[in-house]
């Protein structure tokens, strides 16, 4: 049991030790040592590391730094940042960060998805909040029939934003309310429709083919829908995000990231990793739990502040 | 290829095998590979620093066992360093001596603090206690109405007073309102909230403080990356912490939070959720969890789990048909018919002691659909078919494609996936005949020299 102490003594050591969150910045790093030798390599790689790039493509990155700095002979520490963000920008820019929110013939549909706890429903509350806001008409489908009270939830989030909500009961096919949502958006003219899926694990074989159906549905009722299928990631989530993000687009193309919960301490690194390896696109950014805290992507300001 | 810990680990002892002691340079080689695998598994960056160093401090002190081959004394060290953080003994829940007992759940948003409450409230209830639930997340939309469906569900008491009181208040009157109903424990669910709202981490100090919980659980996430550390210090700081739920441990996230979480909380691992169901809360085991980090395979838990299902007779009668190797399509339905009593077949696969490496990051997961298919297409067999499936040559194989009404691809795939099943069989039996021999280190499953000796 001493040495039990002994550990979390050393480790408690080891966090104090460096400033609090990230290291103060990739300029700090550099601002001492700047040539791009051994220790600098490992303190970027640190930096990269926790802020949930990953270890291979942190190494992957830090490798193609090396080379650039050796072909333009980089030395001040500004040129080197400078190098390491256009690297991260290669990676995060390309792909569309936008979203149209229109299709003919209208409704756009929206299908949004992802692992339980992510913010899916939030998110849904803040985009239809938006889209009001910029005057499209709007219609919500709760196709999450599983979780307790959850159109309950999605039902305040439409209020607050004051558009219309598709529901059935508890335990419905889910499936069955995308139907009627669409069909609703068709009959009513809609611009949007968006529809909430329940929160699934993307090991869940019984539960992808449930989103797969949930899909051809759509797809039948309405020609080139959905047009959009965004996976919300929350920012805490380490590399089992890159899997998340393998699994749902091998079940159905999907077409975009929400990043949630980018306003505690997490960076959400593991987007760099999924765009790199998988070519998704980052929409939006989700900063809070206020009905404005959906905010579009910038990939600069992305990178800005994984290193802040 | 994603790979689990488990198999970086493996392969990183796999390069110190057949090396014919442990040197220096080795040791670096395999803690290379093992700092890697590590923070792949998203154990933080600060804590897999420490523990390598740890690690080889251990190591390289020690003298070379003759008779143990070195991969096995460097997983053996490994292995009892993470048994060591990961707290060594499995931590039960603290009861009162006067109840009730308060339970606080705490914890980000999305960790599945409602879900986990509900499911604290099953396995409570089972032990003949009688919990009450408080909804005390007055902020989430429809948070409160959720519990109170949980509570339904799970067949227990619930308290809640909408969402215009203040929690603080709501969880204070939980006490007077669990001993009118004659509840032993109050289970208080709190609002999820971001350790950097000191509004919010406010509110559930003044919570702490105003009903001295016997027991503060924080709920987090295994798929949680390298923030786990930064969330978890600053509840700990505002919290005296009792212990960690860990969430989601039905996916294949990697899971090494877990380690990051105890690190920096001090704190047991009291439980795990692994599943969506109310019952789907199990006990962590530090010794499993770390011989599952090390390739080991959770084979405890699988027997545990299996022998709740699976029909014994038909178990003990499959294991001998698969140690003759006269394995046949009859076992192989009614084996697949047992193992999707106890869900995805993938799931259960990794939890098999070198059985992920086998499968080569393969699933062999299928659904209902693809089940009666395969019913379909054995049942449309001959008795000597099924039994000799052999003889099944393209005539026949067309024949069963008509008959159940499949298609002639499916009936060879069935048979493919049956030949691949009847190998790992061999080989599982095979390996397992060889624990404690020196056919490497993780030939033995739990036969495994290693296992007694801490």
């Amino acid at each position: 049991m001493t040495e039990k102490t002994g550990f979390f003594g050393r480790l408690r050591e080891r966090l104090g030790k460096t400033r609090t969150g990230l290291v103060d910045g990739v300029r700090a790093v550099l601002g001492t040592r700047p040539k791009l030798d051994a220790e600098t390599i490992e303190d970027l790689e640190a930096l990269l590391i926790q802020a949930d790039v990953g270890v291979q493509t942190a190494a992957e990155i830090l490798e193609r730094l090396r080379e650039t700095a050796r072909e333009k002979r980089l030395a001040s520490s500004d040129d080197i940042v400078a190098a390491l963000k256009a690297l991260l920008l290669e990676i995060l820019e390309p792909g569309d960060h936008t979203l149209s929110w229109t299709a003919d013939p209208p409704p756009h549909v929206t299908l949004v998805t992802g692992v339980n706890g992510s913010g899916k429903t939030t998110t849904i509350g803040k985009l239809a909040s938006k889209l009001k806001a910029e005057g499209k008409n709007v219609i919500i489908g709760a196709a999450d029939t599983f979780r307790a009270a959850a159109s309950d939830q999605l039902e305040v989030w439409c209020e607050r934003a004051g558009v219309p909500i598709v529901k059935l009961h508890a335990g419905a096919d889910p499936a069955a309310v995308a139907h009627d949502a669409v069909q609703a958006g068709l009959t009513r003219k809609a611009d949007c429709v968006i529809i909430d899926t329940a929160g699934r694990l993307h090991t869940k074989i019984n539960l992808m083919e449930e989103l797969k159906k949930l899909y051809r549905v759509v797809a039948k009722l309405q020609p080139g829908a959905p047009h959009e299928i965004l996976l919300v990631l929350d920012a805490t989530t380490g590399q089992n995000g890159l899997q998340q993000a393998r699994k749902f687009t091998e079940t159905m193309h999907v077409t975009g990231i929400v990043l949630t919960k980018l306003d505690g301490t997490a960076k959400g690194g593991i987007v760099i990793a999924i765009q790199k390896e998988l070519g998704i696109p980052i929409k939006y950014i989700g900063v809070g739990e206020g009905i404005d805290d959906l905010q579009p992507f910038s990939p600069r300001d992305f990178i800005d502040a994984l290193f802040s | 290829m994603f790979e689990t810990l488990t198999e970086k680990l493996n392969s990183a002892f796999k390069s110190l095998r057949g090396q014919g002691r442990l040197t220096e340079k080795n040791i670096a080689d395999g803690l290379q590979e093992i700092r890697r695998a590590l923070l792949e598994a998203d154990v933080n960056y600060k804590v897999v620093k420490q523990f390598i160093a740890d690690v080889e401090a251990a190591a390289v002190g020690q003298e070379v066992i003759k008779s143990v081959h070195p991969a096995q004394q460097v997983v053996k060290i490994v292995h009892d360093e993470l048994v060591k953080i990961m707290g060594g003994a499995n931590a039960p829940l603290k009861v009162s001596d006067m109840p009730p007992t308060i339970i606080m759940m705490v914890g980000l948003q999305g960790q599945g603090k409602t879900t986990t409450t509900g499911k604290l409230a099953v396995h409570l209830k089972k032990k003949g206690r009688k919990p009450l639930l408080v909804a005390a997340d007055v902020y989430r939309p429809a948070a409160v109405k959720q519990l109170e469906v949980v509570a339904q569900q799970a067949g227990v008491e619930f308290f809640g007073l909408g969402t215009g009181v203040d929690p603080v208040d709501i969880c204070v009157m939980a006490q007077g309102e669990a001993q009118m109903r004659g509840c032993d424990t109050i289970l208080l669910d709190t609002a999820g909230r971001l350790h950097v709202d000191d509004q919010m981490m406010a509110e559930v100090r003044k919570i702490a403080q105003a009903v001295k919980p016997h027991e503060i659980l924080f709920v987090a996430n295994a798929t949680t990356g390298q923030d786990a550390v930064n969330s978890a210090k600053q509840f700990k700081d505002n919290l005296p912490l009792t212990g960690v739920i860990l969430t989601q441990m039905d996916g294949d996230a990697r899971g090494g939070a877990a380690i990051s979480l105890i690190s920096v909380t001090g704190c047991p691992i009291k439980f795990v959720g692994t599943g969506e169901k109310l019952d789907a809360l199990d006990a962590f085991h530090p010794e499993r969890m770390a011989g599952q980090i090390l390739g080991m395979g959770d084979i405890v838990s699988f027997v545990e789990k299996a022998q709740e299902v699976v029909d014994q007779e038909k178990a003990i009668k499959f294991q001998e048909k698969a140690r003759k190797a006269d394995w046949n399509l009859e076992d192989f339905l009614s084996q697949m018919q047992e193992v999707k009593k106890l869900g995805s077949i993938g799931d259960l696969m990794k939890k098999i002691p070198g059985m992920s490496q086998m499968m080569g990051g393969q699933e062999m997961d299928f659904d209902d659909g693809d089940m009666k298919h395969i019913e379909a297409i054995i049942h449309s067999m001959t008795t000597e078919e099924r039994q000799r499936p052999k003889i099944i040559a393209a005539g026949r194989r067309r024949r069963i494609a008509d008959g159940s009404g499949t298609t002639l691809a499916e009936v060879n795939r069935l048979l493919k996936d049956f030949d691949k099943s009847r190998k790992l069989m061999k080989d599982m039996m095979k390996r397992g005949g060889k624990g404690g021999k020196r056919g490497g280190p993780f030939g033995g499953g739990r036969g495994m020299p290693m296992m007694g000796m801490h």
